[in-house]
């Protein structure tokens, strides 16, 4: 049935219908404010779910899709759900705030931008929602394609076409395993409902397929969140206007695979490999991340690097967090802090990073660039987003007290954590996880100060910049600011999450712990006295400004690398190896010459048919069989010597006599064969075809004398013989299995009573079967007027062609 | 019977395929119209051979062959002879636009646009 939560996941692919009807009809109104509608109202739509799933109830509602396959549009709100509906609506409507002063209504194409924006929120808005994988899956590949939609926005600039594919083939090629993971999941459970599955979650463990399915899944779930190795589509990305960047790049659809994992880690989290994987990948690219974007130069690219990294660090604690797994209840269980930081994380980041980038778009705007070796010194002129950028990069860093310093001491907490953890073999070599966490986390602090302070202080170069820089308008300052305020206000009020949000995501990725009437014990706090986790912190600032300071000195080792080693030029070489050899692919059959289709087409008709003769043991010769007469012999052996002289004769003439030849036999044959009227049409159109022939034969050139080659003759011979054979065979074999009754019998008994026909062949054509004699004509005459026009028809453009 | 019609059938089918194959146009056409007249014999031979009486009903017999495949047959000469002086037409059309009965030279451009 067709609910309200449906109506709201399609409401906006419905809205991105009348986006071009808007902008055309109302062209001095600003496209976005019609725009912004959608999100708002379904902000506060999803609002109201929130008692619900707090008090830990979910919402379904099933709409048949393909019942037949178990398909079904089943929206389903809980906890996890929910927190990315608010995330996808609430940063969705600041976004769209953002854009309506950050592009121009005249001079940008709004309608394709808000067309596809909404169709992205509407699918974004479909993959939390989605309790049927496929469906899910539908709703991941549309996310993907809009994505690369609004990536191409200025698709008159070479880079962003580029960046758009990047992203499309490695996301693409993640979803589709990630497909491949889903069927496994239906093989193993026979059903595509997540709930379902997570049900029998116990059953599947010691499957053969559990560990290939979890794989594909993971990789889905990786290249969508841009995990080490294929986060290198995110930073191409930036291309992008700056709007769709902070929303879909940074709060919500790289987070989808964040959503993927955390959705199915009541499935996979008790497997060791999950742990391991998740986490090991997460702290890989939360490490990678951070250290490449010191090296940037483009603000956009350090914030790319900076999501890059933060994602990682998402997911490893998620991975961590799979630890808490192990203890039946919450009694003593350290680990489920990890996932309680997780969610925690996600909703922070989305908040300083969403600010960032928009702040980043106000500079852009501006100043007209984004390179900081051409910025500096911006904060007497722009305070408002000096303000922004300092608060958000400083939550960003982990600094008191915004809400990325309670983030982050929760993240090295969890990290210190899992170090005690004795399955897996972690309580060997756990140590590198507070490790990396705390060198990437240095890294982070270097990079967030350098989007601050080389931007807004030193001294300002205005002959770098194309225009004079001023503070941005306040319709664009507006978006960031409440964002910024959310950093601060969930910084110094976080447990206003704890209950409301946090803890029913929870319990949405954690269910096996939670008892009846149980709830997760959710508190945020600032101060938790002298622990090893305020020393690393400490440890980050203070190693990261001596670091900072000295930049200038250690910067040049990453020149180190030699391009030709980096994972950019592996995917080009991919890409234009990939190229080349499917053009030869396809160049080496694909050859424009007639004669090879037909030789591929007539071969498969040969091989496939006799196969599936043989393989069924279809071949029979049986049934009671004709006399053969002397006449038919002889009119056997002048078809066979004629068919014989038609093939290889050089002559026009006598090939066309020798078809002539072939007509008049087949029309003997169909007298001997009771066939009066097929004779008399046989000879009538027989001797029409060899006139016609005839006729043209005047016309057309010699058949060249220089034959084609042996083998090419050669080569046609083994397949017309193959052809031929199969052909005898079918004809056998039909003539000596019937497998129904014949309908022929009606035709005597009806033909006079029922048509007043007494040639039952007559009667057929023109009556039983009229509607096909119809057509029949109607098709000579189609072929009739063919003719006439090709004859006629003196190409008068002729030069043009 | 029916084998040896069966086997007819085959030799005009791997007539025409064989003329169908080669490059020059009008032995194309030629093996087209081969192959029509080998459907029309397999067709024939498929429903059983010589059952009874031609199926007219003036003649009173006690059995009449099938009726049906004559139909069938019937529409598909005259639909042949439409495709095959379409084609004659077309090849002689195309031999004069471009001066060659070649299907190998006949290919077109490589490229795509």
């Amino acid at each position: 049935m067709l609910t309200a939560l449906h109506f709201a996941i399609i409401a906006p692919f419905i809205a991105a219908v009348f986006v071009p009807f808007l902008y055309k009809k109302f062209s001095y109104i600003h496209t976005g404010w019609f725009v912004l509608a959608v999100p708002t109202l379904l902000f506060l739509y999803f609002l109201q779910y929130l008692p619900i799933t707090a008090n830990k109830q979910t919402v379904t509602a099933v709409l048949d899709w393909v019942p037949s396959l178990g398909i079904h549009f089943s929206a389903h709100v809980d906890g996890l759900g929910l927190l990315f509906a608010l995330l996808i609506t609430g940063i969705g409507m600041l976004v769209v705030l953002y854009s309506i002063y950050y592009l121009s209504k005249e001079k940008e194409a709004l309608y394709n931008f808000y067309t596809f924006l909404l169709m992205f929120m509407g699918a974004m808005l479909g993959v939390v929602l989605s309790d049927n994988l496929i469906v899910l899956y539908t709703f991941w590949e549309i996310t993907s394609l809009s994505s690369f939609l609004l990536i191409s926005y200025w698709y008159e600039r070479e880079k962003s076409r580029y960046g758009a594919l990047k992203s499309m083939l490695i996301t693409v090629m993640g979803g589709f395993a990630m497909l491949v993971g889903f069927v496994m999941l239906y093989s193993m459970t026979g059903t595509f409902s997540i709930q379902e599955i997570i049900a029998s979650a116990d059953d599947i463990t010691s499957h053969n397929l559990f560990i290939p399915a979890m794989l594909v899944i993971l990789l889905g779930a990786f290249t969508k969140s841009a995990q080490f190795p294929f986060h290198i589509w995110l930073p191409d990305a930036m291309e992008a206007p700056t709007p769709v960047s902070a929303y879909l790049h940074s709060a919500t659809m790289v987070k989808a695979g964040i959503y993927l994992v955390a959705r199915l880690s009541p499935v996979f989290a008790i497997s060791g490999e999950w742990l391991w994987l998740v986490a090991g990948f997460g702290l890989t690219t939360l490490f990678w991340g951070s250290f490449s974007a010191v090296r940037q130069t483009d603000l956009k690219g350090i914030l790319a690097f900076s999501t890059v990294s933060q994602l990682g660090m998402i997911l490893s604690m998620l991975g961590v967090g799979a630890a808490a797994i192990h203890f039946d209840s919450m009694e003593d269980n350290l680990y489920v802090g990890a996932t309680t930081a997780a969610l925690f994380h996600l909703i922070n980041h989305a908040t300083f990073k969403g600010s960032l980038f928009m702040m980043v778009g106000i500079v852009d705007h501006e100043t007209g660039t984004r390179d900081i070796r051409r910025l500096g010194g911006l904060m007497t002129v722009m305070p408002i987003t000096f303000t922004i950028a300092v608060i958000g990069s400083f939550s960003m860093a982990g600094l008191p007290p915004f809400n990325g310093f309670l983030s982050k001491e929760m993240f090295f907490t969890a990290m210190v954590d899992i170090t005690s953890f004795h399955l897996f073999n972690i309580d060997n070599i756990g140590i590198v996880f507070p490790v990396v966490a705390w060198i990437a986390s240095i890294f982070t602090f270097i990079y967030s100060m350098m989007l601050v302070f080389k931007t807004f202080t030193g001294k300002m170069q205005p002959e770098k910049l194309d225009v004079k820089p001023h503070e941005a308008p306040f319709g664009m300052l507006l978006s960031p600011i409440v964002l910024i305020s959310l950093v601060i206000v969930f910084g110094f009020f976080p447990n206003i999450l704890s209950y409301s949000v946090i803890e029913p995501a929870m319990a949405s990725i954690l269910p096996s712990l939670l008892g009846e009437g149980e709830q997760f014990y959710v508190d945020i706090y600032f101060w938790h006295g002298w622990t090893i986790e305020l020393f690393m912190t400490m440890g980050v600032i203070g190693i990261g400004t001596l670091l900072y300071l000295s930049l200038r000195k250690w910067v040049a080792m990453y020149q180190v690398f030699p391009d030709t080693l980096t994972l950019n030029h592996v995917y080009d070489q991919t890409i234009v190896g990939v190229e080349r050899m499917s053009s030869r692919l396809t160049g080496s059959y694909m050859t424009g010459f007639i004669r090879d289709y037909l030789l591929y087409i007539f071969s498969f008709f040969a091989a496939a048919l006799i196969f599936v003769l043989f393989n069924k043991n279809a071949f029979s010769i049986e049934a009671d069989l004709a006399p053969i007469s002397l006449y038919e012999v002889i009119l056997a052996i002048v078809l066979v010597s004629t068919a014989f002289v038609v093939m290889f004769t050089k002559s026009r003439l006598k090939a066309i006599i020798g078809l002539g030849v072939l007509g008049y036999t087949i029309a003997l044959f169909f007298v001997i064969f009771r066939a009066p009227d097929l004779a008399l049409t046989q000879l009538i159109i027989e001797t029409v075809s060899v006139a016609l022939f005839l006729l043209c034969f005047y016309h057309l050139p010699h058949i060249s004398k220089e034959l084609e080659k042996v083998r090419f003759r050669l080569g046609n011979l083994i397949i017309s013989i193959a052809v031929g054979v199969t052909v005898t065979l079918i004809g056998i074999t039909a003539n000596s299995s019937r497998l129904f009754e014949s309908i022929s019998g009606f035709f005597p008994e009806a033909s006079y009573d029922e048509a007043g026909g007494k040639n039952m062949v007559n009667v057929i054509l023109v009556d039983f079967r009229g509607f096909d004699t119809l057509l029949e004509i109607l098709v000579l005459g189609i072929a009739a007027f063919g003719i006439y026009t090709m004859i006629k028809l003196r190409l008068a453009g002729r030069n043009e062609l | 019977m029916e084998i040896l019609m069966s086997i007819l059938a085959g030799i005009l089918f791997m007539a025409g395929t064989y003329m169908v194959l080669s490059k020059n146009m009008i032995r194309i056409i030629i093996g087209t119209a081969i192959i029509s007249h080998g459907a029309h014999v397999l067709l024939l031979t498929m429903a059983g051979l010589k059952t009874g009486a031609p199926p007219l009903l003036g003649l009173k017999a006690s059995t009449y062959t099938d009726p049906l495949p004559q139909a069938l047959i019937l529409t598909a000469i005259v639909i042949s002879f439409g495709v095959t002086s379409f084609f004659i037409v077309l090849g002689y059309r195309a031999y004069k636009e471009t001066g060659t009965d070649d299907t190998k030279k006949l290919r077109g451009t490589d490229s795509y646009d």
